[in-house]
């Protein structure tokens, strides 16, 4: 995925402008920054939920606008923190809406295996027959990632995964993206607020600031005392812990 | 695994059908001339009788049973509301004020034109509904269903104005308290239009679920959010409408119907559509035949019956949700052990 130039105004200010950069494929990409500064906004407009103003964002060969919505929903999944969550639905219906991009009403043998197997991969097997809103954060949370990965993506966008979570399944929630990426070969990109998740679970990290990029490259790249200290006004110290650096603010 | 998928408890399905026939029968034989069954093979003016009143009657009371009930559900799932409703959503006052604006404009108004002008008048009335809902983005879901309440007020006052100003006040009020006294043959038919848009409502019941889940959810899946919401609406508008021009004003149904319904097989449309019809089917029902043997041999509007006995249910919903929040009542609970809450 290549963006190039992308702006988005809001009353006639520049929430995001000219904004660039390349997704690495296979890799997990992680947008950090300050509040405002416009990394969800980008979250929105890559993921087509979001219309942008200008730019181009060049998705396998074709502007993503360019994509039948459907045959997008095949290529690329994005999860919010959005949904109702009050909807009576059960873990297995949930995700067999997964597979609604492929076979609309009608499943298919293959899709209730596909359904199965997704479940299964979340661990939510004993829950499968539980409605939604029964389920801890944590689990739920599980539950819309096993949607998005029977929808079968290449590319997986998650918007703030970590919110609403405790520590247990915040980081949970991390390995999760991590064996994503390194286990079915997903492209996973998300927006963090918390630096330090980014810099453990992330292979790049995309730091934003105003609604420009300030710094884009390898967590190494990244997360050094100065580039961390400019973005978000604030002290910081890195330390290495399991050969990652990880970062204490104060 | 795919079996799993669809056969969940067939249960309710079943006992609904077995009690909506039964009550059927019953309906088609009580009134004040005694038809008998043997009646129906002999022939003669009892056999028209039947013809006229009797079996229009009951096909207008199923039509208006499931239509209200899954204009409700429609509704609930796509304002992802559960206090939502035709009554509850301005569909059912915009809906009259059709009507009104049909008696006033075309005196000679027939059926049809009066059903279209319902029609449009609801379908205007629930989309002005959803778009302010949508806007404005209560936190409260009880502000949702009151503000449409209040809007359905408003829109009911301009009716009763305009009613007053062109005096056919008396010929509105036959819109006012539902009842299907009136039902007989060749002035009713408009209300078998609910069956094919049950029929549409039905195919698209998966493409509702998804919007329910909100707007990101639904262009996740590539399903148009603002499409879907405006065909709902419409189809709910449209149940409404051909159902109110025929028999009247009757609330509570879209209402209760859909929440009891849920309370057991959970908000997957494909699951519940057909026991909430035949729900709803049930309630219209029961609540006929007693309104027409509590002060045999005349009989009362079934609003009144319905009003009594949907406020009762309502309340008992209402109290069950503050005690309960919206845990589900499950028939299966036993087979499967021990719950872990």
């Amino acid at each position: 995925m290549n963006v190039r130039n992308l702006i988005k105004k809001y009353d006639g200010k520049a929430v995001v402008d000219s904004v660039s950069f390349k997704i690495e494929k296979g890799k997990v990409t992680s947008l950090i920054g300050p509040n405002g500064a416009g990394k969800s906004t980008v979250m929105g407009m890559i993921s087509r939920l979001v219309a942008k103003d200008s730019g181009i964002i060049d998705f396998e060969d074709k502007d993503l606008s360019q994509w039948k919505s459907r045959e997008l929903a095949k290529r690329l999944a994005i999860l919010t923190q959005h949904n109702n969550v009050q909807m009576k639905l059960t873990v297995q219906e949930l995700v067999a809406f997964g597979r609604f991009p492929y076979s609309g009403s009608h499943l298919t043998a293959e899709d209730a295996e596909i359904i199965a197997k997704a479940i299964d991969y979340m661990e939510l097997t004993e829950f499968a027959d539980k409605y939604i809103d029964e389920l801890s954060g944590g689990q739920r949370q599980r539950a819309y990632i096993a949607m998005v990965i029977a929808q079968d993506t290449d590319y997986i966008l998650l918007d703030e995964p970590t919110n609403n979570l405790d520590i247990y399944h915040a980081t949970n929630m991390m390995k999760i993206v991590r064996r994503l990426c390194d286990e079915l070969g997903k492209t996973v990109i998300l927006v963090l607020h918390e630096i330090n998740y980014a810099a453990f679970y992330s292979d790049y990290i995309c730091a934003f600031v105003d609604g420009k990029i300030a710094k884009y490259g390898t967590v190494d790249e990244v997360m050094n005392k100065e580039t961390l200290s400019k973005i978000y006004n604030v002290d910081f110290q890195i330390i290495e812990i399991d050969g990652k650096p990880l970062s204490i603010y104060y | 695994m795919l079996q799993k998928l669809y056969s969940k408890n067939w249960f309710i399905t079943v006992l609904l059908s077995v009690l909506l026939f039964a009550f059927s029968v019953i309906s088609l034989f009580v009134g004040v001339i005694d038809i008998k069954i043997s009646d129906l093979f002999r022939g003669g003016v009892n056999l028209e009788l039947f013809f006229i009143t009797r079996l229009p009657r009951l096909l207008a009371i199923l039509c208006t049973g499931t239509g209200l009930s899954v204009a409700g559900l429609i509704m609930q799932q796509l304002c992802m509301n559960k206090f939502v409703s035709p009554s509850t959503g301005a569909t059912l006052a915009s809906a009259k004020f059709g009507i009104c604006i049909a008696l006033v404009f075309l005196p000679a108004s027939t059926l049809w034109s009066r059903a279209i002008f319902s029609f449009v008048f609801a379908v205007f009335g629930t989309w002005g509904f959803v778009w302010f809902v949508q806007r404005i983005q209560f936190k409260d879901t009880i502000m949702v269903p009151l503000v449409g309440i209040m809007f359905g007020n408003i829109i009911n006052g301009c009716t009763s104005f305009i009613a007053y100003k062109y005096e056919i006040t008396q010929a509105l009020s036959t819109w006012e308290t539902g009842h299907f006294s009136m039902v007989l043959r060749g002035r009713y038919e408009i209300v078998y239009l609910v069956v094919p848009l049950l029929i549409l409502a039905f195919i698209f019941s998966n493409h509702f679920n998804i919007v329910g889940m909100g707007k990101d959810f639904s262009q996740n899946l590539g399903v148009n959010y603002k499409f879907v919401l405006f065909l709902g609406l419409t189809i709910a508008a449209a149940i409404t409408a051909s159902i109110v021009v025929v028999v009247g004003e009757i609330s509570y149904i879209g209402l209760i119907i859909p929440n009891m319904i849920a309370m057991f097989k959970g908000d997957k449309i494909r699951g519940t559509l057909v026991d909430t019809a035949l729900a709803g089917a049930l309630f219209v029902l029961i609540c006929d035949i007693i309104a027409r043997v509590v002060i045999y041999p005349y009989e009362v509007a079934i609003q009144l019956i319905v009003g009594i006995i949907g406020s009762i249910l309502f309340l008992f919903i209402l109290f069950r949700k503050l005690k309960h929040g919206r845990k589900a009542i499950r028939l299966d609970r036993k087979k499967k052990g021990g719950e872990t809450a």
